[in-house]
Formats: structure tokens, C-alpha cells, sequence
């Protein structure tokens, strides 16, 4: 067993006793085999021999039967307790998988792609299934069988037990050889098949762009010819492959004509006895057929092992170290920030996101955020909102480390109106009160109203009890914002906000529908601090300063151009 | 976080494996009908080009059956008849075939695996291209990317499974059964009928109660996968949203506990699996004893030679293997079906849509800022009013002209109608009164070619494929040359930028152009659609989400580039519009106000109060120019948050 099946295993609850129960079942099957064969031959030289009759042969028939029944039982317990223990895996690790990215944080999660990890927790989770309830069995049954089997034959007679003592070896040999071809081979296409699904997903996103260029035609054959390749590389695969099965088709089946034609011969010249040989030419194949099996499952099991690879891999991410701080209590009204030469380096770029930032918002004060796209505006927010831990340097609340405030409190005492806000799946109220979710339905109207959302909420069919999220209604940008100005509006109704971080706010949405959402905003700012990223000259008349970043650094405060509301 | 958790609609997220995991993700819920009349046999008339692969695979399958029941069977008739001390002669010819049993067994079985898989995958590939070309087809609407790749990927390998596990083992278990039948029959009739009756029970039976099982269980765990997907997806997109608002918690419990019911079905369905599984074993070997039991009576009355004892209870041993995977061939029909369903109806999409005619180059030189084509035509909307479906009010009501080579902008709140002009332009929206006019001509008159060769346009949704920047670019004119690319780039103020690139304008522009700023993506779309050089141009909020500084350079680029063509820009900047010949303003689907950009903004009315409004904002900003130099070119963007 390879470390990473060790490793699957771990992750299933009760392994151990699965792993005692499969090497039981496995151990009554290879009993029951044994006597199968025992049984059945000594019945056939029965009647080939002494011409017996069924009632002559009867108790061993009724034996033969009771040990026909005891192996289908052997089969329902066997097969129940794999069926159980691989939805077990699955639920185990879909949860520690679900944790550890939450855990990990988005910042680290985007820089992965979050459809790939979804696509990897549901159908690909699923394709653990072959390897429980199919390859794990039959190995045990592999480990077992062919061994006692064996000595079964040599007993009866030894020359058989040599041929075939000499021959099973080669059926792991050509296994090993199968199992390195197709583990190489699934690992390729699971590649291709994800380039190919990349590719596809790519070509259906800029369809719209497609049809405005004409091209969609031509992509069509785009797509032949991408899954074209494919067939022709798995063909290609499979060849090798298959050949490898062929040769091991062949030395089961030929080792059994190895086996019953000298055993023949020796019945005619009368130097063995029929019951002994109809015994050895039932356990040959028996001696061959769950190290066959063990390879084909194997085959079905290679995607369900590369998946859990992948998740293993995201596992191994190693996550921010938990903080086990006291929490302090922060003093409640809104909070002074010092960001004094803060680094923030994203993996796997080059540059840094933020370089030794330098940044102290007095408590109440309003400051806006400008500079170019990529110059860290955002990484800012997430340094303060605990999404992405600094390398570098230190970001205090107040009097207190960043670093050393419990997270949940901190976050409490903040709310956030992100760039582009995640609606989740349910209604428009239960996405309102993220988090919050004693809020009344009044308190939740009464934001949605502030936040001038409440007019075009009830104009849908469902109202506040409409569906959002993928597949709930399609919710422009204007409206999507906000929604979550509402979450912002309900947060400070319900809970000590101090802090506001806004990320764009009005970003993507006409003039008038943004002038009514920061005019609503507006109304928040008395008394707390205000941190706004924006491009947006308009929403600048509403800050006591201006900070410009540039390449990870605050390169100059300059006064608001009018204190409007002063 | 109190996440209402009612019915889903079918998710795309798709499962293989137990029943439940695979049945499960299929939709089984929006109808609880499986297939649609005759559904089965139309999906298997998609394998119609697999044919005569699929057939000559049936065929060396049953062969490399047969030659294992031939084998068993002659080596314990070698084996009973030698018993009998016999001469040697008589055994040899038995001896010459258990080994030619032997090789065929292996060697046919190895043909047939080739021969169906090739078969399987041909199907596969022919079906992909099919559900694409009906995906490509329509107009708008459709499914949305993570959906329609998983149809793509799963539902159309539910093809490959078809063949391999049903279409394959159905045929071979039948034809094999029933030779087995025979042989048993021939020697015994007796024996014969015992065979056929538990073979009917293992291979007919069992796999009908399986199938059974299977779709009961797939339509109870349809809508706990589908909840399961989307809150994967909710957790992993939206976790910033919910760390920061406490929520994270709350959200992986309801995920938790949506896994655990999965599983807990799935225990069900493995454990109903699991004995049919078990009644097939008993019924094997009870048909394995009473066939024996019927040989020795037979034999012990002399009715057939002692010998055949030995053969009839191997072929009753044997027989089985062929129907033994009809179980789960059942199993995976059922959870084929819904898949199959999905992707009729997704190839029905596309069969309301015309076949659009083959696509031809243009044949003038293109890539200059200024067409060297027919003259710019004039653009006319009479009475063009467009409606959503399911909505009261109408989205657009004009009645207007672009003059040719004009630069017309068009402004307006959300929802005023500006991306519905355009989409009614594109002739992807169909106006429900009154008729567009482009050059005189009725624009539902245009054949797709000619209308694409027509109108160009920036949309918002401009999508930058994940290949390099220069086939980005040629997509619009496959033929064009080099110059005309460097000029497109030039045009779009792009060209500074790719020279500075090692790799030039074979740098991958990655995922979505996630190694292109925001700005530079724009002016990529931008480099397109001039590199296709149409007479009329359509720029659909070109800007849109880019620093101002930005916004202003890409405007400025793109009005200059548009000089020449009828062309209509639609924007929320009102800086830079200068070079503007009239502006459109529009409000809830009617044109409130137009006329020169110049008069407009000196008057008094609801356009003059924007661009006063904007320009006393922008006060602080300095040189635009200078800013745009900022926008340092292959940043990477930052995470998004």
C-alpha cells in the first residue's frame, strides 16, 4: 500500500476496524472457496467414478449449497460494510477539506482555482467510491487467496502445485506493470481532461464574445480537435495498457490448460484419482482470479487515489498558526489603525503586494485609498480585516497588535463592503443577515431600506424571500452592491461597529445609483473610523484625506480637496 | 447563518461512483419523469457513428466468453473421460482445444477492449463537439460556465460509460447466456432449463431490482448533492464574506450536515446494492447444485455419459461470469439516464437555431485606425421597442439615428437601456416592435457573416481567452498578418506594452487575461475588434472598473481610434468626450436628451448637471497620461477579495 492510500485511510473513521473486518471476510471467503471446490469434486468423481446419483450425493449437495449461501452472506456483509465506510471517508473528508480552506484563508485560496477545488470535493470525492468498495476488498482477497490456494494444489499434487507456484508470480508482475501504466496514464488524463474542461469552460465564457466576432463555428471545431487528441492519446494509453492485461489474460487462462492436460494424462495411465484432479482444475483459476480482479479494480481505483492526492495536496497547505491570544477587549467607538512597514507577499509573486507600508488613521478620521489597480488598496483591507497575514512589520489596532487580537472580536467590531460581495444561496433576508442571524426581519428591512435596496427587493416575485446565489435570481451589480450595503447597514444597527472598510464603493454602478449609495455611507461615517478604496473622485469629497498608494507604498497624504460635511 | 435549504434545481456537479453519488447528482428533481418518449433510443442513436466498432467489439467479447466456458468445460470433460481409462486418442483432440480455448480467451478479450474503448471515446468526442455546437448556437440565455463544463465533461462521458458498462456487457451477457443455454440444453435439457432460469434471475432480475434501487435513491439524494455543490462552491467563493462576518462556522456546519444525510443515503443504496449483489451469489450456486444434482440423476440412469457430470456442473459454474456485471450495468444505465436527459435537451437547445452559413474572411485590409472599406452606413431604430421576458416594463423604446462616421456616446443611469441598444445592434436581442436599419438595410436581413463583418463591438462581457495575446487578437481576422496585428495594438495603445514583453505578442494571456492588468485587458478587446475593422463600431462601457487616470487614456485611444466608423459609445465617464460628435442621453429606455457634447454640457438640462458634477470632482487628479504610465504593464493583480 502506497503512503498516499496509508494516508486515505487515516482519514476514514474506524480504519482499523474496516481494515480487520475487510481481512475477515476475506479469510470466511477463502475458506469457503476451499470447501467449495472440495465439495464439488468429490460429488463430480462421485458420479463420473461410481455412477452415483443425486440421492447417493446428497448430503455433500446440501453441504455444497449451505456453502453457496454462506459465500452470497459473506458477500452482503463484505460489500454493505465497504459501502458504508466509503460514504464515511468522503463526509470526513469533504468537512477536514472545507475547513482547512477557511482556515487557509482567501487570500491563499485564490490563488488557487476555487472551481477546481469544488469540482475535486464532489465528483471527484465521489471517485473514491472504487477504491473502498472495490479495490480495497479484492486486495485482501488477493493477499489471501492465491496463497492458501496454492497450498491446497500442492497438497493434492505437487506437480500442479509447481506449475502453478511458477506462473501466479507472473500475474503481479504484469500487474506492477499495469498499475505503473495506468497510474501514469490517469495522472495524464486527468491533465488533459482538465485542460480539455479548461479549455471548454474558457471557450462557453467568451461565447458571447465568440458570436460578436463570428467565431463560434470555428471554435466548434476547435473542440473536435481538442477531443479528438484526447481519444487518440487514450487509445494510445490503453494499447500498452491492455497489452499488459493480455499477457496476464493469458497466463491464467493457459496455466489452467497447464495444469488439467497432465493431470489428464496421468488419470489415463491411473497414477491419480479423478476427485483430485477435478480439485486442482477448480482452485487454478481460483488461484488466479483475485489477483486479476485486484488489477482491473486497481485500474477503477487510480482516479479515486489521484484525487485524493490533490486534496492531500491542499491539505498540506500549511495554515496561518491559530492564534491562542486572550482576547482583549477593545475599547469600544471607533479605533485608531497604525500600519507601520508592513510586507505583504502573495505566493508565487514576484512582487510584493505591499512593501514596508506605512499607514496611521487617527480615531474618526476618513481616509480614502487612491492609486493604480495591483498597487495593494485591497491587500490593505485584507491586512486589516485578518484575510492575509503580513510578513513584515506591524499593524496595531489602537494599542493592541493585529496579531494578537482574537480575530471573531476584532471582526465584530468591523464591517466590510467588499468590491464584489458574495451572495450566497437563500434568500435575500438570509443574506442580509450574514452572520447576524438573530436579526429580526424588521432590522433586516430597515437596513435593505438604508441601503436603498428595499425598492427593487420587494419588486421581486419572492421578495425578501427570493432565492439568491447561483441559482437564485439574477441580481445586477448595482443591486448586488447593495445587498451588501445592507449587510453593512444591518452589521452597524445591530453590533459595535467602529471600523469601516469600503472597497469601491459605487464601482461599477451609474452615477445616480451611486450618489444615492454614498450619500447612504455618508450617513454611517459619524463616529467611526472610515478606511475607502476608490478610483472614484466623487466619493473623495466625503474623506478628511487622501493617501495615494503606488507599488505597495503610501506615497503621499494630501487634504481632501473639500470637507464637505465637516 | 439560517441558509434556507429547500429543492434545488439540477446541479451540474456530477458524481461517479456509488449509485447515490452518481444518480444523485443528476437532476432528478425539477421532473421526476425519466426519459422523455423515445429519449433512450435517440441518445443511442448518438453512438450511430460508433457502429460497426461497437458491434465487432460485442462480437469478440462473446467469442472471448465462450472460449472461457470452453475452456472449463472440455478440460473437466478431458478429465472425466480420461478417468475412464480410455485410449489416449480419445482425449486429444478435447486437449488440442482446451488450449486454442486458452489463447482465444485472452487474445479476444484484449481485441474487445480496444475496440470498445475507441468506440466508446469516438462517441465521446462526436457528442462534445454536438453539445458545444448547441451551446454556440443560441443566442443568449443557456447555462452558466461551471454548469455547462460539467455537462461537457460529465454528461457527455456518461456516453463513454454507456458503451462500456451497458451498451457492451448487455450484449455479450445476452448472446453469451444464451449459448450457454444451449450447450447446457443440448446435453441435458433439463439442465438447460435450470441454467436459463437462474441466469434470467441473475442477469434479468437483479439488474431490474438494481435499477430500481438506483433511480429511487437518485431522486432522494438529487437535491442533498445538488445543496452539497452549492455550498462547496458558496464556502470556497465567498469566504472572505463569511470569515469576516462570523459566519464561517455556521456555514461549514450546514455543509456538514448536508454530507452527512449524503452519506447516510448512501449508506442506504450501498447496503440495497450489497444484497442484490449477494442474492445473484446464492442464486449461482443453488443453480450450480440443482444442475449437478439433475446430471447425476441423469447420468446414474444412463440417460447421458458420466463425463458430462463433470461438464454440465462447470458450464452451470461458468455461465455466470458473463451476466455477473449486468448488476451494475443496470446501476449505471439508471444513473446514465439522467445525464443522457440533460444532454438531449441541451442538444435540443440548439436545434431551434438556424445552422449560421460558414464564415468568410473579409476581404478588405484591415488593422488601420481608419477604414479603407464600403463607407460607414448610417444606423436607424424606428420605433425599436425590446422587452424582457417576465418583465412589465419595456427595457428599450427609441426611435433614433447614428449618422455615418459619426461618434455618437450614449450615457445614462443602470438599467437606462445602454447595453439592450447594443445587444439590439449585435442582433442578439430581438426587438418585439419596430426594426433596426444598418445602411438602408433591414438588420434581421443581414446573413450572420455579413452583419459580424459589419458591426464590431467591445461588449462588457468581452471575454480574453486563455491562450496567447496574438491568437486573442487574431480571432477577429484569422488571416491577418503581422503588420495588421502590431497596428490593431498600435491603435488600442497596446503596442509600447507588448514590445516590452519577451515573449511579445506570443505571451499567454492566462486564465480569463488574469496576466493582463484591467485596463490592458480592455485594450486588448479594444486591439480586436480594430484588427476586424468594421464600419460600424460598438464600445460597450470600455472603461468600466479602471482607475480614472486609465479610464481617461483608454477613452481617448478609443474615440481616436473610432474616427471614420458609425460608431456608438457607451459610457459612465463624462471626461474626455470631446472628440465626440453628439451624445445620447437615456433614461428608462427613451432618449431624454441629445445633441453635441459641446451644447449639451453649456445647457442647463440633466446631461450639463453630470459633467459639472464630474468636473468638480475630479479636481485633485493631475496629468492623465502621466498616471497611465503608471499602470505598470504584466503586474500581477492582487487577490481578489
Amino acid at each position: 500500500m502506497r503512503p498516499d492510500e496509508r494516508r486515505l485511510l487515516r482519514h476514514l473513521p474506524g480504519a482499523r476496524g474496516h481494515l480487520a473486518g475487510s481481512a475477515l471476510a476475506a479469510a470466511a471467503g477463502t475458506a469457503l472457496v476451499l470447501l467449495q471446490a472440495e465439495l464439488l469434486a468429490g460429488i463430480i468423481s462421485g458420479g463420473v467414478v461410481h455412477g452415483d446419483g443425486a440421492r447417493a450425493q446428497l448430503v455433500p449437495l446440501l453441504l455444497l449449497a449451505g456453502v453457496l449461501v454462506a459465500r452470497a452472506v459473506v458477500v452482503r456483509v463484505r460489500q454493505a460494510a465497504s459501502h458504508r465506510a466509503a460514504a464515511r471517508l468522503k463526509e470526513t473528508l469533504r468537512g477536514e477539506v472545507l475547513a482547512h480552506t477557511q482556515r487557509l484563508g482567501p487570500g491563499r485560496l485564490a490563488s488557487r482555482r476555487t472551481g477546481e477545488v469544488v469540482t475535486a470535493l464532489g465528483r471527484g470525492a465521489d471517485a473514491l467510491d472504487p477504491y473502498l468498495t472495490g479495490y480495497l476488498p479484492t486486495l485482501f482477497a488477493a493477499a489471501l487467496l492465491p496463497l492458501c490456494v496454492l497450498l491446497r494444489i500442492a497438497f493434492a499434487d505437487a506437480a500442479s502445485g509447481l506449475t502453478v507456484a511458477l506462473t501466479l508470480p507472473l500475474v503481479p508482475l504484469f500487474g506492477v506493470l499495469i498499475g505503473l501504466h495506468t497510474r501514469a496514464a490517469a495522472r495524464r488524463q486527468w491533465g488533459l481532461l482538465a485542460r480539455l474542461g479548461g479549455h471548454f469552460l474558457d471557450v462557453l465564457t467568451g461565447l458571447p464574445t465568440l458570436r460578436v466576432f463570428g467565431r463560434a463555428r470555428a471554435q466548434a471545431e476547435f473542440v473536435a480537435e481538442a477531443a479528438d487528441a484526447h481519444r487518440a492519446v487514450t487509445v494510445r494509453v490503453l494499447r500498452t495498457a491492455f497489452l499488459s492485461a493480455l499477457v496476464l489474460e493469458l497466463v491464467a487462462s493457459f496455466s489452467v490448460a497447464l495444469v488439467a492436460v497432465p493431470i489428464g494424462i496421468r488419470l489415463l495411465d491411473g497414477s491419480m484419482d479423478l476427485r483430485t484432479g477435478m480439485l486442482v482444475l477448480l482452485l487454478a483459476p481460483e488461484a488466479y482470479l483475485p489477483l486479476r480482479a485486484a488489477g482491473s479494480r486497481f485500474h477503477e481505483a487510480v482516479e479515486g487515489i489521484a484525487v485524493a492526492r490533490r486534496l492531500f495536496t491542499l491539505l498540506d497547505e500549511p495554515e496561518p498558526a491559530p492564534v491562542e491570544a486572550p482576547v482583549v477587549p477593545l475599547p469600544s467607538g471607533a479605533p485608531a489603525l497604525r500600519l507601520s512597514d508592513v510586507v505583504v507577499r502573495y505566493p508565487g509573486r514576484a512582487v510584493s503586494a505591499l512593501a514596508g507600508l506605512d499607514l496611521s488613521v487617527e480615531p474618526g478620521e476618513r481616509v480614502a485609498l487612491i492609486g493604480p489597480s495591483g498597487a495593494g488598496k485591497s491587500t490593505i483591507l485584507a491586512v486589516l480585516l485578518g484575510l492575509v497575514a503580513p510578513s513584515g512589520g506591524t499593524v496595531r489596532i489602537g494599542d493592541t497588535d493585529l496579531a494578537a487580537l482574537d480575530l471573531a472580536h476584532w471582526r465584530g467590531r468591523l464591517a466590510w463592503l467588499p468590491q464584489r460581495p458574495h451572495l450566497f444561496d437563500g434568500s435575500v433576508a438570509d443574506n442580509i443577515r450574514l452572520g447576524l442571524p438573530d436579526a429580526t426581519d424588521e432590522q433586516v428591512r430597515d437596513a435593505a431600506s438604508q441601503a436603498g435596496a428595499d425598492a427593487f427587493v420587494t419588486a421581486l416575485p419572492d421578495g425578501y424571500d427570493a432565492r439568491l446565489g447561483d441559482r437564485g435570481a439574477d441580481l445586477s451589480g448595482g443591486q448586488r452592491q447593495r445587498l451588501a450595503l445592507a449587510r453593512v447597514f444591518l452589521r452597524c444597527a445591530t453590533t459595535d461597529v467602529g471600523l469601516l472598510l469600503l472597497d469601491e464603493p459605487g464601482a461599477h454602478l451609474d452615477h445616480d445609483t451611486e450618489t444615492t449609495m454614498l450619500d447612504a455611507l455618508r450617513a454611517l461615517m459619524p463616529g467611526r473610523t472610515v478606511l475607502v478604496v476608490t478610483h472614484r473622485p466623487s466619493t473623495l469629497a466625503h474623506v478628511d484625506r487622501t493617501v495615494r498608494i503606488e507599488s505597495g507604498r503610501a506615497t503621499s497624504g494630501e487634504p481632501a480637496g473639500v470637507p464637505q460635511w465637516a | 447563518m439560517g441558509m434556507r435549504t429547500e429543492l434545488a434545481s439540477p446541479s451540474g456537479a456530477a458524481g461517479a461512483g456509488t449509485p447515490v453519488a452518481q444518480a444523485g447528482a443528476a437532476g432528478a428533481a425539477d421532473t421526476g419523469a425519466g426519459f422523455p418518449d423515445g429519449g433512450l433510443r435517440r441518445f443511442l442513436g448518438l453512438l450511430r457513428p460508433a457502429g460497426p466498432r461497437l458491434a465487432l467489439a460485442v462480437l469478440a467479447s462473446v467469442v472471448a466468453e465462450l472460449s472461457a466456458l470452453g475452456l472449463m468445460a472440455t478440460a473437466a470433460w478431458v478429465l472425466a473421460r480420461a478417468a475412464q481409462r480410455p485410449p489416449v486418442e480419445a482425449i486429444t483432440l478435447a486437449v488440442v482445444s482446451v488450449r486454442a480455448f486458452a489463447l482465444a480467451r485472452g487474445g479476444f478479450r484484449y481485441v474487445e477492449r480496444l475496440l470498445s474503448h475507441d468506440a466508446a471515446l469516438r462517441a465521446l468526442a462526436d457528442l462534445r463537439v454536438r453539445v458545444f455546437r448547441a451551446l454556440a448556437g443560441r443566442t443568449s440565455g443557456g447555462p452558466r460556465g461551471p454548469e455547462a463544463l460539467s455537462r461537457l465533461v460529465a454528461d457527455a462521458e456518461a456516453v463513454q460509460d454507456l458503451v462500456l458498462r451497458c451498451i457492451v456487457p448487455g450484449a455479450v451477457g445476452l448472446v453469451a447466456s444464451l449459448a450457454a443455454v444451449a450447450v447446457a440444453a443440448a446435453l441435458l435439457p433439463a439442465a438447460g432449463l435450470v441454467l436459463a432460469l437462474g441466469l434470467l434471475l441473475v442477469g434479468a432480475v437483479a439488474p431490474a431490482l438494481t435499477a430500481w434501487t438506483t433511480a429511487r435513491h437518485a431522486r432522494r439524494a438529487a437535491p442533498i448533492r445538488d445543496r452539497l455543490a452549492v455550498q462547496h462552491a458558496d464556502l470556497l467563493h465567498g469566504a472572505a464574506d463569511l470569515a469576516v462576518s462570523g459566519a464561517t462556522d455556521a456555514a461549514l456546519a450546514a455543509a456538514g450536515r448536508t454530507a452527512a444525510d449524503a452519506a447516510r443515503l448512501e449508506r442506504r443504496a450501498g447496503a440495497l446494492a450489497a444484497t442484490w449483489s449477494a442474492v445473484g451469489v446464492a442464486v449461482q450456486g443453488l443453480v450450480t447444485v440443482g444442475v449437478t444434482a439433475l446430471a447425476l440423476h441423469a447420468a446414474s440412469q444412463g440417460r447421458i455419459d458420466r463425463p458430462l457430470v463433470a461438464v454440465l456442473a462447470l458450464v452451470a459454474l461458468v455461465a455466470f461470469e458473463p451476466v455477473a456485471p449486468l448488476t451494475n450495468a443496470a446501476r449505471h444505465a439508471v444513473e446514465l439516464r439522467e445525464a443522457a436527459r440533460r444532454v438531449l435537451a441541451t442538444l435540443d437547445l440548439g436545434e431551434s437555431e438556424p445552422e449560421p452559413e460558414p464564415e468568410s474572411e473579409p476581404e478588405r485590409p484591415a488593422g488601420s485606425a481608419v477604414p479603407d472599406g464600403p463607407p460607414p452606413p448610417a444606423i436607424e431604430l424606428e420605433g425599436v421597442r425590446v422587452r424582457y421576458a417576465g418583465r412589465p416594463s419595456l427595457a428599450l423604446d427609441v426611435s433614433l439615428r447614428l449618422e455615418p462616421g459619426r461618434r455618437t456616446v450614449l450615457v445614462g443611469a443602470s438599467g437606462a437601456g445602454k447595453s439592450t441598444l447594443v445587444a439590439t445592434l449585435l442582433r442578439l436581442v430581438e426587438p418585439e416592435a419596430g426594426r433596426v436599419l444598418v445602411g438602408g438595410r433591414d438588420l434581421g436581413g443581414y446573413p450572420e457573416a455579413e452583419l459580424r463583418r459589419t458591426v464590431g463591438a467591445v461588449t462588457q462581457d468581452a471575454h480574453v481567452f486563455h491562450v496567447t495575446l496574438r491568437e486573442n487578437l487574431l480571432l477577429a481576422k484569422p488571416s491577418a498578418t503581422e503588420a495588421e496585428l502590431r497596428e490593431a495594438c498600435r491603435a488600442a495603445g497596446l503596442l509600447d506594452w507588448i514590445d516590452t514583453l519577451a515573449d511579445g505578442l506570443d505571451t499567454p494571456a492566462g486564465e480569463n487575461g488574469a496576466r493582463l492588468s484591467g485596463g490592458q485587458r480592455r485594450r486588448l478587446a479594444l486591439a480586436r475588434v480594430l484588427l476586424a475593422d468594421p464600419p460600424v463600431l460598438l464600445l460597450d462601457e470600455p472603461t468600466e472598473g479602471l482607475p480614472a487616470d486609465v479610464a481617461d487614456a483608454l477613452l481617448a485611444d478609443a474615440l481616436a481610434a473610432a474616427a471614420g466608423r458609425t460608431t456608438l459609445l457607451v459610457t459612465h465617464r463624462l471626461a474626455g468626450l470631446d472628440p465626440a460628435d453628439e451624445v445620447i442621453v437615456l433614461d428608462s429606455g427613451r432618449v431624454a436628451e441629445r445633441g453635441p457634447h459641446a451644447e449639451l454640457s453649456a445647457g442647463s438640462g440633466r446631461y450639463a448637471e453630470l459633467v459639472r458634477e464630474a468636473g468638480n470632482a475630479e479636481g485633485p487628479s493631475g496629468g492623465t497620461a502621466e498616471r497611465a504610465a503608471r499602470e505598470r504593464p504584466g503586474e500581477p493583480l492582487e487577490a481578489r477579495l
